[in-house]
Order: structure tokens, then sequence, then C-alpha cells
């Protein structure tokens, strides 16, 4: 496994730089073009939640291959609050922010894996992983 | 960045050409209201043929703007979204509910046309 790129989200800039990054890097993959705006949605999605509710945090994009595939590894790592429940945030409509509270729940749907870990005070890792038919 | 806007007859014309960052869909939402105020535009046509990726927030941003311009009585159409664009929309399951759209700009000039002059 070899880390294609991190982009580092401390401004919204970071949001634009690191779908660019998914763009590019699944576009190269030969995922089609639905594959590949679930995959830039995604880490958009995961992108602002750092960029909204934490000071800053990191968007990984790793290819994978699992023997008889390959795939896109997105991790989205901060330090920040953390998450209490996990259960309500992948709830459709819940948002702390006056947002759609789509992302979680959607990024679980655009992708083929999805996990979630967090620690309140210690921050959250995202990871999400989608394969190229 | 900020997203033309241009004027034709009553009606206001988007093609909306470059990355939306958040700055530019704000500016946009603002720019857009001001400009329904001074040319008391009834109809506005927003397409979306460039655009390769729209999550939560620009969908929020959209449908607000949408809102928006109805409270002053402009009607809005959203044209050329697409196909990639349509299913994460739906999987993502932010339906923009109640927005208008039409398949391009034509149809969507078209569309204002009947609500508007009957
Ligand atoms: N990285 C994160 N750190 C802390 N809280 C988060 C993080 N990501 C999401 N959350 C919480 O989960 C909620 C749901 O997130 P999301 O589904 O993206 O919807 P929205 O961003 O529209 O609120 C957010 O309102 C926020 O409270
Ligand atoms: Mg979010």
């Amino acid at each position: 496994m070899t880390t294609q790129s991190s982009v580092e989200i401390g401004t919204e800039w970071g949001i634009v730089s690191a779908r660019q990054a998914g763009r590019e890097l699944s576009k190269g993959l030969g995922f089609s073009s639905v594959d590949q705006a679930r995959i830039t949605t995604a880490i958009s999605e995961l992108a602002r939640n750092i960029y909204l509710y934490t000071k800053n945090g990191v968007i990984g994009l790793e290819v994978v291959n699992d023997g008889h595939r390959q795939g896109i590894i997105i991790t989205a790592r901060d330090q920040g609050p953390g998450i209490e429940n996990l259960r309500d945030v992948m709830v459709d409509g819940y948002s702390t922010s006056g947002g759609l509270g789509a992302g979680l729940p959607g990024v679980k749907r655009l992708m083929d894996e999805f996990d979630i870990q967090s620690n309140p005070g210690e921050g959250t890792l995202i990871t999400t992983t989608k394969w190229l038919r | 960045m900020r997203i033309p806007i241009l004027k034709l007859g009553n009606y206001l014309l988007i093609s909306i050409q470059v990355e939306l960052d958040d700055q530019t869909a704000l500016l946009f939402q603002e720019d857009l209201l001001n400009k329904i105020h001074q040319e008391g535009s009834q109809g506005i046509v927003i397409d979306l043929t460039s655009v390769d990726m729209i999550d939560s927030y620009i969908a929020k941003v959209i449908g607000d703007v949408v809102e928006m311009s109805n409270l002053m009585g402009a009607k809005v159409v959203l044209t050329g979204i697409q196909p990639a664009v349509a299913i994460t929309l739906v999987e993502m399951g932010v339906s923009l509910n109640g927005v208008q759209t039409a398949l391009d700009l034509e149809q969507g000039l078209e569309k204002l046309q009947q609500e508007l002059e009957g």
C-alpha cells in the first residue's frame, strides 16, 4: 500500500485541493465518471467536516490492490473534539451546524466500505474505500 | 472569483464555469439577489453543465438561493445537471425539493417563458 497523497485541511482551499487530487487519482485509475463524482463528493464532505468541526486535519488518498481489484482508500484524520455519539451522526439530517446532515450517511452510501472511529477529546478517523469495478 | 451574471430582457442567465468553492458560492448568492433586486428580474436560469461535483454544502447554497429568489418574486430553473451529479445527489439523499430543472439552457428559458408569460 503506497500513500498517493495527503492534503492538509486548514482552510477551505484545502477542501478544493483534496477533491481535485481525488478527481485526478480516480480518473487515472479508470473509475467511471459516476464513481469519480462519488469519490470526489465523499472527499469534499469529509474535508468540509474537518474544516467545519476541527481546527485542522488531513485527507489521505491511497491506491490499494487486494489481489483481485484496485481501489481508492480515503482517510480523514483530525485531532478535533471527536464525536460523542457515533450513531447520531450517521442518521440522515443530523447536524449540529445547521447543515443538511447528509455528509456522513451520504459518504457511507457513495462508497463501498466505511469505518468511523472517534474518541471525544482526541479526534476522529474515518476510512472509506471505493473499489474499481 | 465572481460568477458572471448576464441579463437577457427580464431574465438573468448564469453559467457556472468555475470550481465552486465556498467563497465563490456565497458571493454568487449575494450577487444574484442584488442583481434580481436591481433589474427587477422575473426569471433566472442557472446552468450547471460544467459542474462535475455538488456536495451537500453546495447543494444547500443552491437550494437556498432558489428559495431566496422565490421570496423576491423571481422563478429559478436549474439546467444541465450532469448524470453523475444527479446520481450522487440522490444517493446522498439531497433532493433539492421543489427546485425546477430543465435539460439545457434553451429548455430552461422555454420553461420560464411558459410559466411567466402563460
Ligand atoms: N471530524 C469531525 N469532528 C467532530 N464532529 C464531526 C466531524 N464530522 C462530523 N461531525 C459531526 O457530525 C455531524 C454530522 O455531520 P454530516 O453528516 O457531515 O452533516 P453536516 O456537516 O451537514 O452537519 C456534524 O454536524 C458534526 O456535529
Ligand atoms: Mg458535513
